[in-house]
């Protein structure tokens, strides 16, 4: 019985260091850029320059770092969403069993794909695809990350929404087709809006992804600083900046709580997206049983 | 007619750009990899993979970074497996519903949404500074465990579920107590299911770049690591500076297509692994 109790204990405390993880995780980003926030105050984040490195007047506005990001993040999820869910349906709805076998794994291949080989992949070929369609003078642009950032998103839409899809119980799809719908106004009308918080869920887990990549988009987008909306020009995400400055900057610096500053907006931006889609996903199997 | 309802024009036509539209993504996808086979197959060679890069990186091969993917792999899998296999025993068979349940669910969740470089920040702060073990095997492979710790947890949970019940119930009925039970009638059947999940997760370990970035890697390492407290070469981040960094980028085209194509070569053997183990756990094991 004893024994029974020390394995209980042990087992308990290996579930815990999950909780500490993420405890620790928010801490360490609170309090490396709370001496940032405390010497500089919140206010100088708002700004619209990030010139960190500047001799006379470093600045540390993380405005344009949040609009790259947003900017990748609209154009990906305008191409990944449609795209990811249409594929969704046909594979759950009109694919054959032997097409879908064979399809589906094809397109789940790309979620395993490490993000550098993507990012490599788009700076040798779809960069100078991109440079010439386009006529531009580079083809490290917005536009190429955001491409980038839809492969990898496409295979998470897809598997989480089309079992959302097969989820949808049988007898809706029946009762339709009883009543004289046909098998397009079924899918549309019925299966689909059945499945939506599913799909919704789906969507909001590839947006976490992409909103979080970091080295396609760091290889691919050219990542100048400014603030723009233009998906042809360079952009800089939130995440290439940590991953491309921290390395040269001293700890405790200005330049080094300014970026764990932007870790932790990511951090939080990222949770809200989990947070809700798991909220969804947890209703929505409340009304699967 | 298998369907008694009218195909239309426009339902033929829909279903149609429907199958256009799956076939190119698949089109793309089968191009990405083909463009990375076929232009990294004629690198490989006994040279390139147990070689030294020279004369910045321009010539030479991958030994440091391939053997620095392979000591982080294992020891992100020596920390991060005793733990995420415990958390699985522990939420599947013993955690009641209540507040800490809902705790532990909401940190695993949160952790899985994590950004890699996040985890990169966060190793940084913890491992290399506060704990002060600089930039080193360990505090990368510390940091790598965090972040593959969810997916580890979850399907190791979702393996321990599928135990039919009944399995729990006979040895308690004869009198074994609950360790006991997982022990012999739970674990020896989940076990192969948990190592699942986790070869999935060694996969994605030995492909990520942004948590070893700020907490591992050098950009060129003449030796071996000698210690935990080295810093290593990675074949992630060793093909980021070959395709970023390199003064010389078309002389070294081929260089880079070869270490794509290794590190992708590593991910698939490893992914086939998991997949092959499920198909037999499949066919072994029917309740």
């Amino acid at each position: 019985m004893l024994k029974d109790k020390i394995i209980r204990y042990i087992l308990a405390s290996a579930a815990s260091i999950s909780v500490l993880v993420v405890l620790l995780v928010f801490y360490f980003l609170f309090k490396e850029s709370f001496l940032f926030a405390q010497a500089n105050g919140i206010k100088i984040l708002l700004g619209t320059q990030w010139k960190p490195v500047s001799f006379f007047d470093p600045s540390f506005g993380v405005l344009p770092l949040i609009t790259g990001s947003f900017l990748v993040t609209c154009i990906a999820g305008l191409i990944a969403i449609p795209l990811g869910i249409v594929i969704a349906v046909y594979l759950a709805e009109i694919a054959g069993e032997k097409e879908k076998e064979i399809l589906k794994p094809l397109i789940e291949i790309l979620a395993s794909l490490p993000s550098v080989v993507l990012g490599f992949f788009g700076l040798v070929v779809l960069a100078p695809l991109i440079q010439k369609i386009f006529n531009l003078n580079s083809g490290l642009t917005a536009l190429t990350g955001a491409v980038l950032l839809a492969v990898m998103a496409i295979p998470t839409i897809t598997s989480v929404s089309e079992d959302a899809l097969r989820a949808v119980p049988a007898l809706y799809k029946q009762a339709s087709l009883a009543l004289g719908a046909s098998r397009l106004q079924t899918i549309w009308r019925v299966t689909v809006p059945a499945g939506l918080s599913g799909i919704v869920a789906a969507v909001m887990l590839g947006m976490g992804r992409v909103i979080g990549e970091t080295m396609a988009v760091l290889m691919v987008t050219g990542n100048a600083p400014a603030l723009t909306f233009s998906p042809t020009e360079s952009a800089r995400t939130m995440t290439a900046t940590i991953a491309s400055e921290m390395g040269e900057v001293a700890q405790g610096s200005e330049h080094y709580g300014a970026l764990f500053w932007v870790g932790l907006i990511l951090l939080f931006i990222t949770f809200l997206l989990v947070a809700f889609s798991q909220r969804i996903l947890k209703k929505y199997q409340n009304f699967k049983t | 007619m298998s369907h008694p309802n009218k195909t239309s024009f426009t339902e033929t036509l829909c279903f149609g750009a429907m199958r256009l539209v799956t076939y190119s993504v698949v089109a793309v996808s089968l191009y990405i990899f083909l463009d990375i086979i076929f232009k990294g197959f004629p690198v490989l060679s006994w040279n390139f993979l147990t070689g030294f890069p020279s004369k910045g990186g321009s010539e030479g091969g991958i030994l440091p970074a391939l053997l620095g993917t392979f000591i982080l792999v294992s020891g992100t899998i020596i920390v991060a497996l005793p733990v995420g296999m415990a958390t699985a025993v522990y939420l599947s068979e013993y955690a009641r519903q209540g507040r800490w349940n809902n705790l532990l669910r909401l940190s695993i969740m949160t952790l899985a949404g994590i950004p890699s470089i996040v985890y990169g920040l966060f190793g940084l702060g913890l491992f290399v500074l506060y704990f002060n073990m600089g930039q080193s095997i360990l505090a990368g492979c510390l940091t790598l465990a965090c972040m593959v710790l969810p997916t580890i947890i979850v399907t190791s949970e979702e393996a321990l579920r599928a135990v039919p019940q009944n399995l729990r119930q006979a040895s308690l009925a004869l009198g074994a107590t609950k360790w006991t039970t997982i022990y012999t009638n739970v674990l020896p059947y989940a076990l192969p299911g948990m190592l699942t999940g986790s070869i999935i997760s060694i996969g994605r370990a030995a492909g990520e770049t942004a948590p070893i970035l700020l907490t591992a890697v050098a950009f060129f390492l003449p030796k071996l690591p000698q210690s935990l407290f080295d810093q290593v070469m990675a074949l992630p981040y060793h093909l980021y500076i070959l395709s970023t960094q390199h003064p010389d980028m078309d002389k070294v085209r081929p260089l880079q297509y070869g270490t794509a194509l290794v590190l992708l070569l590593i991910v698939f053997a490893v992914n086939s692994l998991a997949i092959y183990l499920r198909i037999s756990i499949r066919k072994k094991f029917r309740w």
